[in-house]
């Protein structure tokens, strides 16, 4: 199956061809046929994962194989080799362009995270969109957007992990204006299209430098040949920073961060798709694939800063701050996940490569289950509202699995013990630490601590106080809350699986096989550090519950954006979200619409239509000289002097033809007579 | 008799007929000129077999019989349809392919 890993991706993309084609006129709105097809990937994916745990355990011991040539690429792990194959695709000259598949641990771990989330939320959407306008368009583009990750996770060369890029962004684009009739969604989909889209532009850059450094596409040749020290540090430096805008921008990293709270236009459950498996974890696997790049690139192994450190650090707080503001519950969890997400970008930055695809790995299940509670609680308690401080509040009396589900989500994404957040944001600090990074300690630190108190909030807004919606809340139907107890159950076991405190490391072992790395530092599970991060997270919560459950009138921190000018200028300002987003469609769009764009007609009109009128003139006038001497002159005198000449000749000729048979029969009699004499007289 | 008396009967017969298809304008009269002419060159054929003693000439003057009599059936059909449209036998009136 390892070999045949190709499938895992068809599968849902053929289901989306059925689905667009046939679903409407299938029993279930295709809704079946789509939920099918992901399933099927998910057993799949669970025969590669099997598969791949037991050739990982097979393999001999540490480096017994290594030396074995550049084929086996082998990691400082040892013998276990990725599965390659590929054929070509086109040739153009010496440049080969192939399809293919890469499976190594990378692959096979985000194989098995993708098509389980996306089944859930296949399975949760049953439910949540019925009797939408477009349900089997719905499920199609699900599937499609399935697919497309599938595609990217286990392409091979860098060309088709750039389609399978841009299908993911295509299907976020058409998703989150699901409900398009609306312009506020309509524009949030162009948003997010176009933001992805500026990022896009960087790593298109970074592939083709990387191609003409290296010569080639293949993701693992390109990583050979880095790590094999070919490739000048100049190019490098270019091409990771070329790379890291794409991954700024298909990832949420500030400053491009703003797409994502606004994507929220879309259904739920594509929130989630888009958060935990599909879409903005492109960014990061692809910080992971080709991670030899960013570490040589960017110096990673000498500690100190980086761009790539800093720019997750800072998405880190910018996201974690911008949460507090929210009165949309899915805004809260969409800063939630720019904030995690600047973890992850910040632990590759940091050389923490096995802790960042950890964090992405139980981030995804949490999150996941985040957004499909807060979908729940919509669907079922706040009658289709997100706001959380009008339609929601008190939930936990009426949807108790909603409700014990969501906390055991908020508690993994803060990090308590011993949940999955725990363990993943714990082996980031205690890397950070260990490879010279200190200041980004501090960074996590200070971020798990906002981290817990929003949290807090969000929770408190949603679960406890009064209700003040104007529906009917009740506990949803088993389609929504089995994927919230399924993802739960994943909420707390994913991070057992590199508990480095109870000494497993399984998940490194298996999911660092086969990968091509840099020399890494490993971090060993460190009390200390994990006892402080803990607490940090514990005071956050305490902090938010004393700000939030106390009465109000006890409260001295209540109605302090009021009284204190300065509290209430942070206030606007992060309602005003830093006043990014002014800053782009003002500043930036304004002013390529004002005086750029007048310029730019000025230029058109001017220049480009003076150019391309001339251009007619003058044809014009060539035609004309054309039209006056060849075609009338030459052409025509030849004809027309043709049919004169045959003209005249015919006149001439006329006389002879008399129409009178005697006078025929003279001439021959005479020319015979003539001929005789002819011949009497030669003879 | 020699054969020169066949021949210059023979010469007088055909030069009568050329005569009488150049230049009479009835076309009754133009056919039996042609006519003439046929016949002209039938006593040529016997004359000439007679006196090779080859009988080869005779069975073509027969021939000659034959195809005039055909000829002629053809041609009276013509110069009646002439005559039908033009109501006249006038050759010279039928000039209709003048150039």
């Amino acid at each position: 199956m390892l070999r045949n890993a190709w499938i895992i991706p068809l599968l849902p993309a053929l289901g989306f061809v059925v689905v667009l084609l046939f679903g409407k006129r299938l029993p279930r709105k295709g809704a079946e046929v789509a939920v099918a097809s992901v399933g099927a990937s998910f057993v799949l994916a669970c025969i590669v994962l099997v598969q791949w745990v037991q050739r990982v355990e097979d393999a001999p011991a540490h480096g017994a194989l290594r030396g074995f040539g550049r084929a086996l690429l082998p990691t400082q792990e040892g013998g276990v080799a990725a599965v390659d194959r590929s054929f070509t695709w086109w040739e153009n000259g010496r440049v080969n362009f192939g399809v293919g598949i890469h499976v190594d641990g990378l692959a096979v771990m985000m194989l098995f995270m993708v098509t389980l989330v996306s089944l859930l939320v296949h399975v949760y959407s049953t439910k949540y969109m019925e009797g939408d306008r477009r349900f089997t368009h719905y499920f199609a583009l699900l599937n499609l957007f399935t697919a497309s990750m599938l595609l990217l996770v286990v392409s091979d060369n860098t060309i088709q992990l750039l389609v399978g890029w841009e299908l993911v962004g295509l299907c976020s684009f058409v998703l989150i204006g699901h409900w398009w009739e609306e312009k506020p969604n309509a524009d949030a989909a162009v948003k997010a299209f176009l933001t992805t889209r500026t990022g896009d532009v960087g790593l298109m850059i970074g592939i083709i430098i990387l191609f003409f450094a290296a010569g080639t596409f293949d993701i693992a040749a390109i990583n050979g040949e880095v790590l094999g020290g070919d490739i000048s540090h100049t190019l490098l430096v270019v091409a990771a920073s070329g790379l890291l805008i794409g991954i700024i921008g298909k990832s949420g990293q500030f400053p491009l961060h703003t797409w994502l709270p606004d994507a929220m236009a879309g259904p739920t459950p594509v929130s989630a798709l888009i958060h935990a498996a599909t879409m903005v974890v492109a960014g990061v696997y692809l910080g992971a694939r080709l991670y030899p790049v960013f570490f040589s690139g960017f110096s990673i192994g000498d500690g100190g800063l980086n761009a790539m450190a800093i720019i997750g650090g800072v998405t880190i707080f910018v996201g974690a701050v911008l949460a507090f503001v929210q009165r949309d519950i899915k805004k809260v969890l969409a800063y939630s996940t720019i904030s995690q997400l600047g973890y992850m970008v910040m632990a590759l930055g940091i050389g923490a490569w096995v802790a960042a695809i950890f964090h992405l790995f139980t981030h995804a299940f949490f999150k996941a289950l985040l957004f499909l509670g807060a979908g729940s609680v919509s669907h079922s308690g706040s009658h289709h509202s997100f706001d959380m401080r009008d339609d929601m509040g008190g939930l936990r009396k009426y949807m108790p699995i909603t409700f014990v589900t969501f906390v055991i989500g908020s508690l993994a994404l803060a990090g308590i013990f011993p949940l999955a957040g725990f363990w993943s944001k714990d082996e980031i600090l205690v890397t950070a630490g260990r490879t010279g990074f200190d200041f980004f300690l501090y960074v996590g630190l200070i971020g798990a601590f906002l981290t817990a108190a929003y949290m807090t909030r969000c929770v408190y807004l949603t679960f406890f106080g009064e209700y003040r919606g104007h529906g009917e809340p009740h506990e949803s139907p088993p389609a929504i809350t089995v994927p919230l107890v399924v993802l739960a159950g994943f909420s707390v076991l994913a991070g057992f699986t590199n508990a480095g405190a109870l000494g497993i490391e399984k998940f490194k072992d298996w999911f660092e096989a086969g990968v091509a790395l840099p020399p890494l530092q490993h971090a060993d599970f460190e009390v200390v550090k994990a006892v402080v991060s803990v607490s940090f997270a514990a005071i956050g919560i305490g902090i938010a519950a004393f700000f939030w459950f106390q009465r109000e009138e006890l409260n001295p921190l209540r109605g302090l954006t009021r009284r204190n000018p300065y509290a209430g200028a942070g206030y606007r300002l992060l309602q005003n979200k830093f006043y990014l987003d002014d800053l782009y469609e003002k500043v930036i769009v304004g002013g390529i619409k004002g005086p750029v764009a007048r310029g730019t007609y000025w230029f058109d009109q001017h220049v480009i239509d003076g150019a391309v009128n001339g251009v007619a003139r003058v044809t014009a006038r060539l035609a004309r000289v054309a039209y006056d001497v060849v075609d009338q002159k030459v052409v025509d005198g030849a004809v027309n002097g043709i049919a004169e000449t045959a003209g005249e000749t015919g006149g001439l000729l006329r006389y002879v033809q008399s129409g009178r048979v005697q006078r025929y029969a003279l001439t021959l009699f005479a020319a015979v007579a003539a001929l005789s004499l002819a011949l009497w007289i030669v003879y | 008799m020699g054969l020169n008396q066949y021949l210059i009967l023979s010469a007088f017969l055909f030069c009568c007929g050329v005569y009488g298809v150049l230049a009479r304008r009835n076309a009754v009269l133009v056919l039996l000129s042609v006519e003439l002419m046929l016949n002209a060159v039938n006593i040529n054929l016997v004359a000439f077999s007679a006196f090779t003693k080859q009988i080869a000439g005779q069975v073509f003057a027969l021939f000659v019989i034959t195809i005039a009599a055909a000829e002629v059936g053809v041609g009276l059909a013509i110069v009646l349809l002439i005559y039908r449209n033009l109501h006249s036998p006038d050759l010279d009136r039928v000039d209709q392919l003048k150039g």
